[in-house]
């Protein structure tokens, strides 16, 4: 086998594979379908959203993933062994909310290294401190930071761990448009150098275009899979090209959208 | 310019103190029964106290008995409220208990604290104890309610074990909301230390107080305790709040 096949292979081998997932919430006597016969299967190193209306169980499906929830029926398997629990090499980044108010940007960054040992926990929070952009606010608490900055903080805190794949859920709907377009930036741009796998939700088509190779189109509740879009445009994105328009209609029709736009 | 407005602005409290207390020295001198001792009256009241060395040893008491009644209470109601609010069953099951006590003074269990203790300084503590455990287990309780799961999600995505995830996750984010409930319950117990000593012993600034007025209708020495209670009242509280301005527990202040 060439080094090129190799590549290859490796590069198509399956992540994650959700099989014949189903999920119902019992509350009060009362149970509801939140996600119906979901399969999907995500390869090492690919960019996946998660599209769909706001409360049809992106979330649902999302947390699944990470183990915070299980599901009531079928199966996730994470490199091909079932997913119990949450696990350090399987990272979900929280909007901003999840960085800890009571640690430093180092102490957050250095939060899920506490099984190194000193100098190589130091080195990596500087690394990650650099590639968020973070210099000079090491030692700054995060009530002190900017959501945009906040947020980059919590990705870099997942990022230090070098989990090898990461859950973002709509991690920049908190953020101001301008922002936000700066962060989906950077954020291909860590996926670019760190080749992680990124499955991110999200209720923004155009998000979901820029950002994803491909784009799972999930319905109302209980959510299915209506659909999986490749984006078969090559980053840095023209989102004015026929290409990305042709794909971004396409899914607004998709979701019905396609006459009231 | 700027620095000369600013020290007036701070000096604008006491300089008001000052003239509350020429008008209360005024309308002292001027009235013919004895109502109220005036300032200087109060003030010839406190010496002669430190001279009988009676001023420091009753201090003394007094915050003995509120450090043990409080410290009590602080080591058991914390980690049991914690431990309850952070099982939801628990604090249900235990919730119509601690709504029935809560509305009772502290000073309603006097009698049975005599009867349990005798007259001294464990009727007094005990009384501390029940003044302070209750508003302290419900702080705890919720607190430990009011912990966001994301931060115990994320603790447990990173692979932190029990014991990690309550030193590194769930304890850090209790301590603010803990810190207020310890402020504002030491300044209860100081104000419960006061009523048990005119019942329960006879030491300790309550003690003067209602001492001063059996013996000899002294009201000077009464104002006198009464304004030393409210000194330390104060110190204590800003000692507590000094700790909310530590910067790793700020965050739990912050307005937004």
């Amino acid at each position: 086998m060439s080094v090129a096949e190799a590549v290859l292979a490796s590069s198509l081998k399956t992540k994650l594979r959700v099989d014949h997932v189903s999920m119902v919430f019992k509350r009060g006597g009362k149970s509801t379908p939140v996600l119906e016969d979901i399969n999907l299967e995500v390869k090492d190193g690919e960019f996946v959203c998660l599209l769909g209306p706001s409360g049809c169980g992106k979330t649902t499906l999302l947390n699944a993933m990470g183990g915070f929830l299980s599901p009531t029926s079928g199966e996730i398997r994470a490199d091909a062994e079932i997913v119990h629990g949450p696990d350090p090499r399987r990272i979900f980044v929280f909007q901003e909310r999840g960085v800890f108010p009571w640690l430093t940007v180092e102490g957050n960054i250095g939060f899920g290294l506490f099984k190194l040992p000193r100098a190589e926990k130091e080195k990596r929070i500087a690394y990650y401190i650099k590639m968020v952009g973070l210099e000079g606010f090491e030692k700054a608490y995060p009530p002190e930071l900017s959501g945009g900055m906040k947020q980059r903080l919590e990705v870099a805190r997942a990022l230090a761990v070098n989990p090898d794949m990461l859950f973002l859920d709509e991690p920049f709907g908190a953020l101001d448009s301008i922002t936000r377009l700066v962060m989906r930036g950077e954020l291909l741009r860590i996926w670019e150098t760190e080749r992680k796998t990124i499955i991110f939700v999200t209720h923004d088509i155009d998000e979901a275009v820029q950002l994803a190779d491909r784009v799972v189109v999930m319905s109302a509740r209980p959510a299915t899979i209506r659909q999986i879009v490749n984006i078969d445009i090559p980053h840095p994105r023209d989102i004015s090209s026929a290409r990305y328009l042709e794909l971004r209609d396409s899914i607004f029709k998709q979701i019905g959208l396609a006459q009231k736009k | 310019m700027r620095g000369i407005t600013n020290i007036g602005v701070r000096l604008r409290p006491f300089a008001l103190i000052a003239i509350l207390l020429i008008l209360w020295e005024i309308a002292a001198r001027r009235q013919s029964a004895h109502l109220l001792p005036g300032p200087w009256g109060v003030v010839h009241g406190i010496a002669d106290l430190a001279q009988h060395g009676l001023l420091v040893k009753y201090i003394v008491a007094s915050l003995f008995r509120v450090t043990w009644g409080f410290l009590l209470a602080a080591i058991l109601a914390i980690p049991l409220g914690l431990t309850i609010g952070w099982y939801r069953r628990a604090e249900m099951a235990l919730n119509p208990i601690l709504q029935v006590l809560r509305p009772i003074s502290p000073l309603a269990w006097i009698p049975i604290a005599i009867l349990w203790f005798g007259v001294g300084d464990l009727a007094a503590i005990f009384l501390i104890f029940l003044g302070s455990f209750l508003p302290l287990l419900l702080t705890a309780i919720n607190a430990a309610r009011s912990v966001p799961a994301v931060y115990v999600n994320a603790g447990r995505n990173f692979g932190l074990g029990p014991v990690r995830l309550v030193y590194q996750v769930f304890y850090p984010a209790v301590v603010p909301q803990l810190i207020v409930g310890l402020r504002i319950t030491l300044g209860v117990a100081w104000l419960v230390v006061v009523a048990a000593e005119m019942i329960a012993v006879n030491s300790g600034l309550g003690f003067l107080i209602i001492d001063a007025r059996n013996a000899g209708n002294r009201y000077d020495l009464v104002v006198a305790g009464m304004v030393i209670i409210g000194v330390i009242g104060l110190l204590l509280d800003m000692g507590m709040r000094s700790l909310e301005k530590v910067r790793s527990f700020r965050w739990g202040y912050s307005e937004d």
